[in-house]
């Protein structure tokens, strides 16, 4: 398991050392330094192996983070502990920061008790560390109080603490989609795939347990079944498949993989409730049809009409279309219908933005570049055209069917919760070859 | 409200906060009131870090004064200072007894800062340490589960003995403390006294107790005792400490889904180091861990992962849940690409692991591990790495796209694994040779030098893989001879012109200017020059003596490495003892390199699986390489499968499946170059190949050349052997290639056939019989044969209908048999047959279902639905349809081959009232893929040798004599799996005969 955990700033200095194991020598923590941070040669790998210690090192801005074992320690654990570390630590002091750090050293202290014991990981959510971690002592608890606390630290449901309450029950679900695409210049989709995540906000009170449901292809079907064979096979429509999803600690997966129902006691506040992957029937917010033509050795006609696929309704954000050109550019003349369109040369690319628009419409750029004579025998590679955008609905098609809210202790229902979503798909790697 | 805006708008990374948030719902925007700013201000704490910057002189003694201090505010302030300064690695040990002086507190804060100090200095101040034992004890009895639970916390990282005794009787307590904060904390302690001292946890029971807490009805707790357990048992590994049963496995299970994200991890780690007793054991635990798959835990997933690799061992493979588990296992993996860089890397390690024991899980996913932009270089490579291993003939085009691309990279490394991926792409698929060669062309002449340098070490072994095929690009090799200024460059470009010396005009001067600096070059290319002159000397003796005379004895007199100093002598005795001999050793034909490189030793491999997501898995290293001590150095080993688990493939062979299955070596060694040659998939088609005469042609005649070459060198101080000399006057080009065969030599003179194979014609097909009646099959008729068209084999039917009524919704299904035939595809009949119609179907077959072995060995037992029933039959094919196209074994692995397999595995079996000659047989078994190798002809009898592969890789040699005049063959069948010999013999007959 993990032998020691250190903390140092960028010069190397160390802000935090706690030891766990006593196979950790005081000479690891300057082994690190001098092989690491210090070496000169930038260390190529997050696990490095000195004198049969192995560090394994992730580093905020410019604070570096090191966990020490002399173990075959399970790697993936160890990395994932030093991120909710710094999950943590953000969540009790802000910004993972050198002066953050030197102000709250015992803080940091006691929750390295706390969430390490002898290099296991123990219970580590902010929520139910905030109980009885709050650096003013806890002298005037109440034994109910007490085991109130090491009841939630030990028990199941470690991310919420009980006695939550709110004057209104309200929660925020934000479906964030990132579409990535590659598209050949005559519009065959090559590679396409959306990775979304489910963030949610909740300021619920008591442990209320809650039901989301989302258009999953595998429900909708499983439903349509039983239901009337019409409806099934309207809904089908619009229901999406979903290549793989990964949930928070929360959700119990069981059900999940039994049922496909995605059921969980939320924590407390901002969190993250899914990740998932689809690939199949993407709505492509925007086509880029790219036309470019060599008009001798000396010069580029370049015509690029873009497309937005999508209800009139809406309106898509920050769209801008990344349009390269060679090396060996000289000058560049650019008309465009909508937005503004500019040649940057250290970038060596014409960058086009709009700042609006709405579905289904055309835009259209053309530009001619002049070209340097050059002996170069190299051809172009011609890179793709890229685009970013921001669009106010999720291009896999996910939408949210429902979040029930049941507490069957306290008297509110699922009626009184007020509940917001809100769905933002963003360009991730989208681009067009040309 | 306002803290509470900025916290969304880091959800949404929207620059301009709330303003342009895009909402979907009617509902104004109201923010919510909510506690969430909980973003505390640590106002009177700002001052924390003035703590370290105390550096002024006589601070060892101001800070005594403060911690006895009255006031506590004072005390506190001075024990974090002490504490500030022990971080920072100043000696603060002499403050010992005045800091334990602050430990009788009830401030907690304090209290633990004190503890801390303790954890730290104790064990150099073990005196002064049993102060603290009374405060421990004391507060073990504390009403607040909290503290109790800290005392005993604390107490464990102490490690002084004689506190250690102390610890006894409150850990004995707190194990069964009614809180289950203290009994996690407790189950922890246990680990940490054993680490200080073994035999007093055994002496004390607590191991007892720890494994009473498997049954706590705490799940962290739970969690807890299986991870001291483990770690426990890990330092006894004889004990049956954890000694995991169906009852504790089902208790592990169900703490599984109830524990936090770490506990899982310790559980599924334990999981695995259990060996269900059978499969179904196994299944029903595979079945309660895949929802782990699903956790936003990269670790709990790997452990899910390590936990299902293994004992998806111990399924049979033809189970359907075998299938549908890979299934499972693709997307997950593919997942934990898009968690933070650090893990990716974790998880591309791993994957580097699965791709080479299970291959087929992310055959279909190449896309994502093509190398982002912006990855660390730590994630490229690896993505590298992986892409070549899932490199085929299918994603080829696109992987060297890709390829292609990452060459003109900034990063170095990165770029140099990318051009030697291209190396290996060639290897691996054949039909992108070409274009990977091409490509390399185009690198070199980028002239970069590294990529220069690594593409010459890559071509050397696409020379090595495809003789004859790209030498013209020799020349252009030669004209980067000057910039290769690396070892491995060096002494590849230098083998490249050993080996073709015979085709570079200038061979000799350039091998003369390496040898100018001979003593400053590497052993690799000192070594790799040697052998190359050597070469050039065995190919053109006549202007070469004296460079060979003169890296002989810089190698030998003049250097001080015994490898060099070996090869030189090895050479110069062969040389002069027997230049016949020299020839053969030194130019022999050179085993195959592997097409997969950088393989895992299997048995290496298996461990790793077995150690998924940990470091071992990370730096591809048994444990016992990098853990000091006992841990670790137990060898994991991947259970046994069961049933038809691993052996299914080749359930009729002995010893030949184990040749068969045993993976590719990396680069076959000549001791096990026969099991490597079974076993690799030999270069397809040979019909177009060229013909091997030249080679064996150019042997013959060069062997003379040596002669006078020779004659002079040996008349020198060595003294030659007196046989040699005699027959060797001839001028060296006189010996031509038709330099007849010794007759005497028995399968010797195999080397002299050439390529005299006839016009392969078509593979041998049996006429359509009658498989099911009508009678039997209310009206359905099937006829049919087996037929191998284009290397696949199919079944070719005639449905007829002689029933009154029409037929539809044809289907077909095979039972398990010998060889794993199953249907390719859906049975394709299209239209329904009305009565007394027929339809013909061709079902394309694959070998890989399921296998069984049948009696006799070639039956095959077939359902046919359709829209009446379900109908039987079994029919027989004949094997020869399973002799696959690149069942051409090279001559040397016959001759071995033919003598390795014992006598006792040799059948004979006479063919009569045949009336073909030798050729025309030959030809016509060619078109069945049988492939003469070699033919001779003794006392009018001629005699063909023979080889074919079966597609489960089983390779059969026959000995066919063939006597003119007399209609009656003999065929002598050798094989490994002697079993499929009667087979064969069926097959040669209705293969001569028709």
């Amino acid at each position: 398991m993990i032998g020691g955990l250190f903390i140092y700033n960028h010069k190397g200095e160390v802000l935090i050392s706690r030891v766990y194991r006593d196979d950790i020598g005081r000479n690891a923590v300057d082994a690190f330094r001098v092989n690491v941070i210090h070496a000169r040669q930038q260390v190529r790998s997050p696990v490095t192996n000195i004198a049969r210690t192995s560090f394994f090192h992730v580093k905020r801005s410019n604070i570096w983070l090191a966990a020490v074992t002399k173990q075959n320690v399970n790697a993936a654990m160890v990395f994932e502990f030093l991120y909710k570390m710094c999950d943590v630590m953000t969540a009790y002091f802000g910004k993972i920061s050198e002066e953050n750090i030197k102000n709250n050293f015992v803080l940091i202290y006691e929750l390295l008790d706390e969430i390490l014991d002898f290099g296991y990981p123990q219970n580590s959510e902010t929520g139910a560390l905030k109980t009885f971690i709050t650096q003013q002592g806890i002298k005037g608890q109440t034994k109910e109080e007490q085991s109130q606390i090491t009841s939630q630290v030990t028990g199941q449901i470690g991310w919420r603490r009980e006695g939550i309450k709110y004057r209104r029950n309200e929660l925020f679900l934000d479906v964030l989609e990132s579409v990535n695409l590659l598209m050949s210049p005559q519009g065959q989709v090559l590679s396409a795939h959306v990775s979304g995540r489910v963030v949610m906000k909740s300021y619920l009170s008591g442990m209320p347990e809650c039901k989301f449901g989302m258009n999953d292809k595998i429900v909708i079907d499983k439903q349509g079944k039983g239901g009337a064979s019409d409806e099934a096979g309207k809904s089908g429509k619009q229901s999406i498949a979903i290549d793989d999803c990964t949930f928070h600690q929360c959700v119990r997966l069981s059900k999940f993989d039994s049922e496909r129902s995605i059921s969980f006691i939320p924590p407390d506040g901002e969190y993250e409730l899914m990740r998932y992957r689809t690939t199949k029937d993407i709505i492509l917010p925007f086509r880029v049809i790219p036309l470019v033509r060599e008009v001798g050795r000396t010069k580029l006609e370049v015509k690029v009409v873009i497309k937005s696929n999508f209800k009139p309704s809406l309106l898509a954000q920050k769209i801008e279309v990344r349009i390269p050109t060679p090396l060996n550019t000289s000058g560049v003349q650019v008309i465009c219908m909508k937005g503004k369109a500019k040649y940057k040369a250290s970038e060596n690319a014409i960058v086009w933005k709009i700042k609006r628009m709405a579905g289904m419409k055309e835009s259209q750029i053309s530009a001619e570049i002049e070209l340097l004579p050059t002996n170069d025998k190299k051809k172009w590679a011609r890179p793709p055209i890229s685009m970013n955008f921001e669009v106010p609905f999720a291009p896999s098609g996910l939408k949210v069917r429902y979040l029930k809210v049941f507490e069957s202790k306290l008297n509110y229902s699922d009626h009184d919760v007020i509940k917001w979503v809100r769905y933002i798909g963003r360009s991730g790697i989208y681009e067009t070859r040309c | 409200m306002k803290a509470d805006v900025d916290v969304f708008a880091n959800v949404t990374q929207s620059k301009d906060g709330s303003k342009n948030r895009v909402w979907e719902g009617t509902k104004a925007i109201t923010a919510p009131c909510s506690p969430v700013t909980e973003n505390r201000q640590f106002g009177s704490k700002m001052t924390d870090s003035k703590y370290f910057t105390t550096t002024k002189k006589g601070e060892i003694f101001e800070l005594k004064a403060e911690l006895n201090s009255d006031k506590k505010e004072k005390k506190k302030e001075a024990v974090k200072k002490v504490i500030a300064s022990m971080t920072v690695g100043k000696d603060v040990s002499a403050l010992f007894p005045d800091v334990v002086n602050c430990m009788q507190t009830d401030n907690l804060e304090l209290k633990k800062l004190v503890y801390l100090y303790l954890m730290n200095y104790a064990k150099s101040q073990p005196d002064m340490a049993i102060m603290a034992v009374n405060t421990f004890v004391k507060d073990c009895e504390d009403p607040n589960p909290l503290i109790r639970a800290l005392a005993v916390r604390t107490m464990g990282c102490i490690r002084v003995d004689k506190i250690t005794e102390y610890l006894c009787e409150p850990l004995r307590k707190c194990l069964k403390d009614e809180d289950p904060y203290v009994r996690k904390t407790a189950a922890v302690c246990v680990a940490k006294l054993h680490d200080i001292n073994a035999q007093l946890v055994e002496d004390q029971g607590f191991l007892d107790t720890l494994k009473d807490l498997i049954s706590d009805s705490n799940p962290m707790v739970v969690a807890n005792a299986v991870a001291a357990l483990s770690e426990i048992a890990e330092s006894h590994p004889n004990s049956n400490l954890l000694d995991l049963n169906p009852q504790t496995i089902n208790k592990l299970l169900t703490a599984l889904n109830e524990c936090t994200e770490w506990g899982q991890i310790f559980i599924l780690d334990c999981l695995a180091n259990y060996t269900p007793r059978d499969d179904r054991e196994s299944q029903s635990i595979c079945e309660r861990v895949t929802p782990r798959l699903s956790h936003a835990n990269s670790a709990v997933v790997l452990s899910a992962v390590k936990v299902l690799m293994k004992f998806m061992e111990m399924l049979p493979k033809d189970l359907d849940y075998y299938g549908t588990l890979l299934k499972k296992l693709a997307p997950p993996l593919v997942t934990l690409l898009s968690a933070e860089p650090e893990l990716q890397y974790v998880a591309l390690r791993n994957i580097n692991l699965i791709v080479q024991r299970r291959p087929e899980i992310l055959k279909h996913e190449m896309k994502v591990f093509f190398v982002k932009y912006n990855d660390p270089i730590y994630v490229k490579l690896e993505k590298l790495d992986i892409m070549i291993r899932l490199a085929s003939q299918a994603n080829i085009a696109q992987v060297l796209a890709e390829l292609k691309e990452y060459a003109t990279e900034v990063d170095v490394d990165f770029v140099r694994k990318a051009v030697r991926a291209i190396g290996r792409c060639a290897i691996k698929v054949e039909q992108s040779a070409e274009r990977c060669v091409s490509t390399l062309l185009d690198l070199i002449q980028t002239k970069v030098n590294y990529v220069v340098q690594e593409a010459i070490v890559v071509i050397k072994d696409i020379f090595r893989k495809y003789p004859n095929k790209y030498e013209s690009v020799i020349a252009t090799l030669c004209e980067n001879l000057d910039s290769l200024d690396e070892p491995e460059a060096r002494a590849a470009m230098i083998w490249i012109v050993g080996e073709y010396a015979e085709r570079i005009d200038n061979a000799d001067e350039l091998l003369e200017s390496f040898l100018e600096g001979f003593h400053d070059e590497s052993t690799q290319v000192q070594l790799q020059l040697l052998t190359a002159i050597v070469k050039l000397f065995l190919k053109k003796p006549t202007e070469t003596q004296e460079l060979v005379q003169q890296v002989l004895s810089l190698a030998t007199q003049d250097s001080d490495n015994p490898d060099l100093r070996d090869r030189g002598y090895i050479y110069w005795r062969l040389l002069s003892t027997d230049p016949v001999a020299a020839k053969e050793v030194v130019l022999a034909e050179k085993p195959l390199i592997s097409e997969e490189t950088d393989l895992i030793e299997p048995t290496l491999l298996e461990e790793l699986i077995c150690h998924i997501g940990t470091l071992a898995s990370v730096y591809h290293k048994p444990p016992s390489a990098f853990v000091e001590g006992s841990r670790g150095v137990q060898h994991k080993r991947l259970p046994g499968s069961a049933g038809s688990g691993e052996s299914a493939d080749s359930p009729d062979t002995g010893s030949a499946a184990g040749v068969s299955e045993a993976p590719p070596a990396v680069i076959p060694s000549q001791g096990d170059l026969l099991g490597d040659l079974l076993n690799l998939d030999l270069t397809p088609p040979t019909t177009s190949g060229p013909p091997p005469a030249p080679s064996s042609g150019m042997q013959m005649g060069a062997m003379d050349l040596l002669g006078g070459g020779l004659d002079s060198l040996l008349g020198g101080d060595l003294g030659g052997s007196p046989a040699m000399g005699a027959g060797f006057g001839a001028p060296p080009t006189a010996m031509p290639a038709s330099f007849p065969p010794p007759v005497s030599g028995g399968l010797d003179d195999l080397f002299d056939l050439g390529g005299s194979v006839g016009m392969p014609m078509g593979a041998y097909s049996p006429p359509k019989s009658i498989w099911l009646p009508a009678m039997k099959a209310k009206g359905l008729e099937i006829s049919g044969t087996f037929a191998r068209r284009a290397g696949v084999i199919q079944m070719e039917m005639t449905l007829t209908n002689k029933a009154m009524s029409i037929m539809t919704d044809f289907a077909i299904q095979f039972n398990r048999n010998s060889f794993g035939l199953a249907p390719a595809g859906p049975l394709q009949v299209l239209t329904p047959v009305g009565p007394n119609q027929s339809i013909e179907v061709a079902l394309p077959l694959s070998t890989v279902g399921p296998v069984m072995k049948m009696e006799p060995l070639t039956n095959l037992q077939v359902a046919v639905k359709n829209n009446i029933d379900v109908f039987y039959f079994s029919s027989q094919y004949p094997i020869s349809m399973l002799f696959v196209e690149d069942g051409k074994m090279e001559r040397q692995v016959f001759l071995a081959t033919w003598k390795d397999i014992p006598n006792d595995n040799e059948a004979q079996f006479q063919i009569k009232d045949c009336h073909l000659n030798s050729d025309a047989a030959s030809s016509k078994l060619q078109g069945s893929n049988v492939f003469t190798i070699a033919k001779r002809t003794v006392e009018g009898q001629d005699m063909l040798y023979q080889s074919m592969k079966l597609t489960n890789g089983i390779w059969v040699l026959a000995e066919l004599r063939v006597q003119a005049g007399n209609p009656n063959y003999t065929v002598s069948l050798k094989c490994r799996a002697p079993e499929v010999s009667q087979c064969v013999f069926q097959s040669y007959e209705a293969m001569l005969k028709n």
